[in-house]
This record gives C-alpha cells, sequence and structure tokens, in this order.
C-alpha cells in the first residue's frame, strides 16, 4: 500500500454505486437496444470497480481474477448481444426496443 | 369306449366353433356344414358311449369326475375346470349333443341360402359347446361359466338377421331380462360360498344337510336365489318375455336353443340343486306355483296368437312350467323325463314349423296358411306326431312325461296345483291342433305368389323331422313299466336323487305306492280325456266350423284382445319399469352429468381462463418493463435485507 493510494474505500464504493445507478438508469429509460447494451456494461463495471477495491483493500487476488472473469464472459456476451441486436435491425430496420415485442401475452 | 374320453365332448364342438368362427367366409361352405355338424355328431357318438360306459356301471357308483386343469386359486376359493358325469348330466349331455346334431343337420338346409353361413355355424358349434360345459360342470362356477355362454349365444343367435332392428330389439331384450335372473343365480352362488367355503357339486351337497337347518332362511334364500337365475333362463312368469320376442332368430336356432335345450338349463339346475330346494320347502313350493301359474298363463296366450313361431314360443313356456311344476312338488325325475321328450317334440314342432316357413319362403302367419297336408306330406305326418306327443295322446312321449307330473302335483296335496295342469294340459291340446288344423287342414289361404314357390324341403331337413318323429313316439317307454314301480329312467337316475330320501324320509318322496295303481289309472283316463276333447274342440272350431273362433272372439272380445295382447305384460313393464328407468336415466343425465358434473368441470376451465386473462395483461412484451419489475424486485427484496 503506497501514500498515493490513501482515498478511502467508501469513495470508491460510492463511485461504484452511481456508475451501477446510471447503468440502471440507462436500461430502464433508453430505448434504442444499443443505448441499452452500453448501459449493461456500465453497471458490470461498477461491479469490477467494486471487486479491485475491495481486493486492494484485502490484499488478495481474488477479485482481480473474478474481474477478469467478469471482462471476459461480458466480452462474450456482448458478441452475441449485438449479433442479435445487428440481425433484429437487418430484419426490422429499427434499433428501438419498443418496436419489438413478441412476448406480449 | 373309456369314459376318459369325457372331455372331447365338449372340446369338439369348441374346436368346430373357432376354426368356423375364424375362418368364416373363407372356408367354403360344404367344409363349414361337415365341420359344424361333425364336430357334433362325433360328441353324440363320444356322448354315447361314455353314456354305455356308465350303464355298465353298478347302479350306485355311476359317477366320473375329470380335472382338467387348475381355474381360479385365490385364498379359500379354489376351483378347478373339472367335469362330472352322472347319470343326471348324462341324460343332458344325450339330449344337448343329440338334438343339437339332428339341428344342426336340419340347418345345412334351412340355412343353405344365408350369407353369413360361416358364422351361423361357429354361433351354433358355441352354443353347443357352452350347454355341455353347462350340463357336465362339477361346480357352480363353472355351471356358470356355461350359462353365460348359452345366454351369449342364445343373444348372438337371436340377432343372427341384426339387420333386422325386431332381431337386435330382440337379442337386446333377451340379453337383460337374463341378466336380472342371473343377478340371483349370483346372489345364491355367493351364499352357497360364504355358506359352505366352497363352489364343488358334490361337497356343497354332502354337506347341506348339516350345515343347513331344514326350512331355514339361509337354505330358503339360497334356493330361492338360485331359482331367480333358473326363471329367468327358463322363461318363467315374471321374466318370461323374452322368449317369445327370441323367435326372431333363425327357426331352427329357435328349436334347438329356445325349445329343446337351453331354456331347459333352469330345470336342469334346479334338479342339481335339489337337495338345496329339498331342504327349503318354502322355496319348492314357489317353484311349484310359477310352475304351475307360468304353465297355465303362457298356455292360455297361445291360444289366440297368429305367428305360428310365437305359438310355439308361449308352447314352449307353458311346458317350461310343467317342468318346474314336477320340481316343486319332489318329482325331479319328472321333471326331468319332460324336459326330455320335450326336447323332442318340441324341436320337432319348431323345425316342421321351419319347414313349413321355408316352404311359404318366409310366411309366418297361421291365417295366410291352411291345406298344406298334401303339398308337404313327410313335414304334415311329421308334425302331426309332435302335436299329438305334445298333447299328450297315449301313447305318445308327452303322454307319460305329462302324466306323470300330474300325478306327483295329485300326489303332492296341492290339488290347485293337479287342476291347474290338467287345464293346462286342455289348453295345450286345444293351441296345437289350431295350429295343425289352421296350417295343414282346411281350404288354403295361401298368397299367390306362395303357391307358385310351394315345395316340399330338402332330405337334409325332413330326415332329421323324421328321426325326431320317431323319438317323440317312442321317447317316453323309457318310464315303462309306469305304474307301480318306477320306470327306468327313475331307476337310472334313482342315485342322483336318493339324498333327497335321506333327508326328508322315504314317505314323502316314494313315487308309486302299492295300492294307488287304480288311482293312477283313473287320472291318466281323466288326463286322455282332457286331451282328447281339447282336440275335438279344436277340431270343431277350425275344421268343421272355421267362423267359430271369430264369432267367439266377438262375444267376449275383451278376453279375447286380453290374450291376443299377452296379457299387456310387455306394455305394463315397459309403462311400470322401462320407462321409469329411461326417464329416470334421462334425468340424471340432464340434471347431475349434464348439469352438476359438467358444470363443475367447465366451470373450473372456464374461471382458470379468466384468471389466465387477467394474469396475461402482466405480459406486455416490453423489455423495458421485465427489467423494471426485475429491479423494482431488487430494491424489495435488498430493501428488506438492509432494514431488517
Amino acid at each position: 500500500m503506497t501514500g498515493a493510494s490513501s482515498i478511502p474505500l467508501y469513495w470508491y464504493q460510492v463511485l461504484a454505486a452511481l456508475l451501477f445507478t446510471i447503468g440502471v438508469v440507462g436500461v430502464l429509460v433508453r430505448r434504442i437496444s444499443l443505448s441499452i447494451f452500453m448501459s449493461i456494461e456500465l453497471m458490470l463495471y461498477a461491479v469490477n470497480l467494486s471487486f479491485v477495491a475491495f481486493s486492494r483493500q484485502h490484499g488478495t487476488m481474488d477479485g482481480h481474477i473474478f474481474v477478469f472473469f467478469v471482462m471476459a464472459v461480458a466480452a462474450a456476451g456482448g458478441a452475441g448481444g449485438l449479433a442479435i441486436l445487428v440481425a433484429i435491425f437487418r430484419l426490422r430496420s429499427t434499433a428501438n426496443v419498443d418496436d419489438v415485442r413478441l412476448l406480449k401475452g | 369306449m373309456p369314459l376318459d374320453w369325457l372331455w372331447l365332448i365338449p372340446a369338439l364342438p369348441l374346436l368346430g366353433a373357432i376354426v368356423n368362427g375364424l375362418g368364416a367366409g373363407k372356408i367354403p361352405r360344404k367344409l363349414v356344414s361337415a365341420i359344424g355338424t361333425g364336430t357334433v355328431g362325433a360328441a353324440f357318438a363320444i356322448a354315447l358311449g361314455c353314456f354305455i360306459s356308465l350303464l355298465r356301471l353298478p347302479s350306485g357308483e355311476r359317477v366320473f369326475v375329470q380335472t382338467l386343469s387348475a381355474w381360479i386359486d385365490s385364498g379359500d376359493l379354489s376351483v378347478p375346470i373339472r367335469l362330472g358325469l352322472d347319470p343326471l348330466s348324462a341324460v343332458m349331455m344325450l339330449v344337448v349333443t343329440g338334438v343339437g346334431f339332428l339341428i344342426h343337420v336340419y340347418s345345412t338346409g334351412y340355412m343353405a341360402h344365408e350369407k353369413a353361413y360361416g358364422r351361423y355355424f361357429a354361433y351354433l358349434n358355441l352354443f353347443t359347446f357352452s350347454m355341455l360345459m353347462l350340463v357336465l360342470a362339477d361346480n357352480f362356477l363353472l355351471l356358470f361359466f356355461g350359462w353365460e355362454g348359452v345366454g351369449l349365444c342364445s343373444y348372438l343367435l337371436i340377432g343372427y338377421w341384426y339387420q333386422k332392428p325386431a332381431a337386435a330389439q330382440a337379442g337386446m331384450k333377451a340379453f337383460v331380462v337374463n341378466r336380472i335372473g342371473d343377478w340371483g343365480f349370483l346372489i345364491g352362488i355367493f351364499l352357497v360360498f360364504v355358506t359352505f367355503g366352497t363352489l364343488d357339486f358334490g361337497r356343497v351337497f354332502a354337506e347341506a344337510p348339516e350345515r343347513l337347518a331344514m326350512g331355514g332362511g339361509l337354505a330358503t334364500a339360497i334356493a330361492l336365489f338360485l331359482f331367480v337365475g333358473a326363471m329367468g333362463k327358463s322363461a318363467q312368469i315374471p321374466l318370461h318375455v323374452w322368449l317369445p320376442d327370441a323367435m326372431e332368430g333363425p327357426t331352427p336356432v329357435s328349436a334347438l336353443i329356445h325349445a329343446a335345450t337351453m331354456v331347459t338349463a333352469g330345470v336342469y339346475m334346479v334338479a342339481r340343486c335339489h337337495i338345496l330346494y329339498t331342504l327349503a320347502p318354502a322355496a319348492l313350493m314357489v317353484v311349484a306355483v310359477i310352475g304351475a301359474a307360468t304353465a297355465l298363463f303362457a298356455a292360455s296366450i297361445g291360444l289366440v296368437q297368429k305367428d305360428i313361431k310365437r305359438v310355439l314360443a308361449y308352447s314352449t313356456v307353458s311346458q317350461l312350467g310343467y317342468m318346474f311344476l314336477a320340481l316343486g312338488v319332489g318329482a325331479y325325475t319328472s321333471g326331468i323325463f319332460h324336459l326330455m321328450t320335450h326336447a323332442f317334440f318340441k324341436a320337432l314342432l319348431f323345425l316342421g314349423a321351419g319347414s313349413v316357413i321355408h316352404a311359404l319362403s318366409g310366411e309366418q302367419d297361421l291365417e295366410k296358411m291352411g291345406g298344406l297336408k298334401t303339398a308337404l306330406p313327410r313335414t304334415h305326418a311329421t308334425m302331426l306326431i309332435a302335436t299329438l306327443a305334445i298333447a299328450g295322446v297315449f301313447p305318445l312321449a308327452g303322454f307319460f312325461s305329462k302324466d306323470e307330473i300330474l300325478w306327483y302335483a295329485w300326489k303332492s296335496g296341492q290339488p290347485l296345483l293337479w287342476a291347474a295342469g290338467v287345464i293346462g294340459a286342455f289348453l295345450t291340446a286345444f293351441y296345437m291342433f289350431r295350429l295343425y288344423f289352421l296350417t295343414f287342414r282346411g281350404t288354403s289361404r295361401l298368397t299367390e305368389e306362395a303357391k307358385h314357390h310351394l315345395h316340399e324341403s330338402p332330405n337334409s331337413m325332413t330326415l332329421p323331422l323324421v328321426i325326431l318323429a320317431v323319438l317323440s313316439a317312442v321317447g317316453g317307454l323309457v318310464q315303462v313299466p309306469l305304474i307301480e314301480r318306477g320306470g327306468r329312467l327313475d331307476a337310472f337316475l334313482e342315485p342322483v336323487f336318493a339324498d333327497v330320501s335321506r333327508v326328508v324320509g322315504d314317505a314323502a318322496h316314494a313315487g308309486h305306492a302299492p295300492g294307488e295303481a287304480g288311482l293312477e289309472i283313473a287320472l291318466m283316463v281323466i288326463s286322455l280325456v282332457v286331451a282328447l276333447s281339447g282336440i275335438f274342440v279344436a277340431y270343431r272350431f277350425y275344421v268343421v266350423d272355421p267362423e267359430t273362433p271369430k264369432r267367439l272372439g266377438e262375444r267376449v272380445k275383451s278376453l279375447y284382445l286380453l290374450l291376443f295382447n299377452k296379457y299387456w305384460v310387455d306394455e305394463i313393464y315397459d309403462r311400470k319399469i322401462v320407462q321409469p328407468i329411461v326417464r329416470g336415466s334421462v334425468s340424471l343425465w340432464k340434471r347431475v352429468d349434464a348439469a352438476v358434473i359438467d358444470g363443475a368441470v367447465n366451470g373450473i376451465g372456464r374461471e382458470i381462463d379468466r384468471a389466465a386473462g387477467l394474469l396475461r395483461l402482466a405480459q406486455t412484451g416490453y423489455v423495458q418493463v421485465y427489467a423494471m419489475i426485475l429491479t423494482l424486485g431488487m430494491v424489495v427484496v435488498f430493501g428488506y435485507l438492509a432494514l431488517r
């Protein structure tokens, strides 16, 4: 632990929570599928930030490792999700999620 | 022929039924006839052989039991498939195979033009098999198997022309009425099993005198319930209604099933269980009264019927009544004797009637016959013998057996039973000769078309008539010397019924006591005079002055209508039993099934559908609504955890 890192854990958590909340709100309010997707990514990185902060606090590597997993999985999920978005766009010429509601009961 | 061949007697007709049944339509007609008649003929030959072997044994040891296989073994219930041959079943077996064989031969001629030839013979063979199982069974359950088997074949054969609604209806009626009888029969069997713990004839009858109190309630209940079965099968009041309708079947079927064999199953069963009936005098009295009432009742209906087969059907019901009268007064041998002679002459009468119907291209109305004597010489001669026999004219078979029944009725100390029998005998002589005169004598009332086709039947039909005529003529002689000492049939059947005298003492059973010969001869003369006067009246009515019956019918119109409409029994049953059941069923259907049960099931479905309709609203399809709900859910859960 060096002096430069004297920012307390508390701030990291507040920042992570803020980022996460921005992500949630983005998912809930944006209509464009690509924006929703980006908001999801924001939520994931908020969690990553939290992991890293805790990992440093405790001086263990568990959190770091976990972050790598999250990034890897998010990348894989992003690839699949983007493919779906492109496919929907090709079929319907729209990126608005309100136009895609086949599950309506 | 060794007695071990006994199993072949029912097995051969079964084989014939299987082959003809599976190959129906594929086997050529000649082969069908050969299989159908051949198996029954061979069964008759073996039956004769077994009978002779049985005769060779000393009188007291004439019982042969053959276990074929285990059948049901469950807890206390152990029922093997076991055949038993004793003098009683031997007589029945010979009647069934002998008369059955003749009727099979007759059928090859009578049914020659039918399309479903193989089906007919398959049913007929199956019937013979079932009937043989019935008479050879060694326990109640196997007897019941045969009992239901003959009922099924009766149903199938009544409805042989199933395209005809009347035939299909008659088959159903026979089946349903017999079901009522079988209900009682089954209860009787259950009671036997509960009481004795076995259904084996030998053990039940041997233990009956110890286990059942003389005249006790249990003995009476068993006897009466078994008799309900006999009433159904043997068409006794009040279950007689199915037999006349059964005439919708082919005539040889009427002869075999509804005259000679199946309908006598009830008589056989009561005779077989005679020890149970002897222990229940009240039940025996019921048997006698129902028998006498039926004899009189059915004979009176027979007086005015116009369909030749219906006259014979009511005559059969009436003669069965005589048999039950005999059983009811304890004269079991006489009942079986009459069963045998009746099988001969009634089968002959039906086959003769069939020959007439065949000759007239299907005409059954007595009013459209007449004067057939010259056209059908063989049919006429044999029918005359049978008519004389059933009327009870000396020395033909019917005289001996009917007279014996009347004698025992007289001896039973119930003059009313005797009187009913004598009046019945008069009516029998009258209606039988009415049938004879209307058919063969007088002027011809044939339609032009029938006249054109008129022909004597082929040999395959007349030959059985001749053989049965011989049997009807001399069949009574098995019972000579008649008076004072029992006849030969008495002696032959004596070991079967010997246990009766052990229960009630010799006095009650001794048939022909010495010193009563004079009385017996006097009664014989009375019944002969009665029969002859019946014939004479019929002669006056239908030959001398054919207008008499019409005038008489006009004068006592209500009585005539009552008889002609069979006392409206069918109508009363329809009104009082069938219609209420139908109405009740319709009401159950509409009020319970449709309203309550369907209503509950459909109502639950409808409510679920409606609830689902509400739930559907939650499924908007907006992905962000789902996300919102997810988020809110999480907020609630975490909020709860945080604030706890």
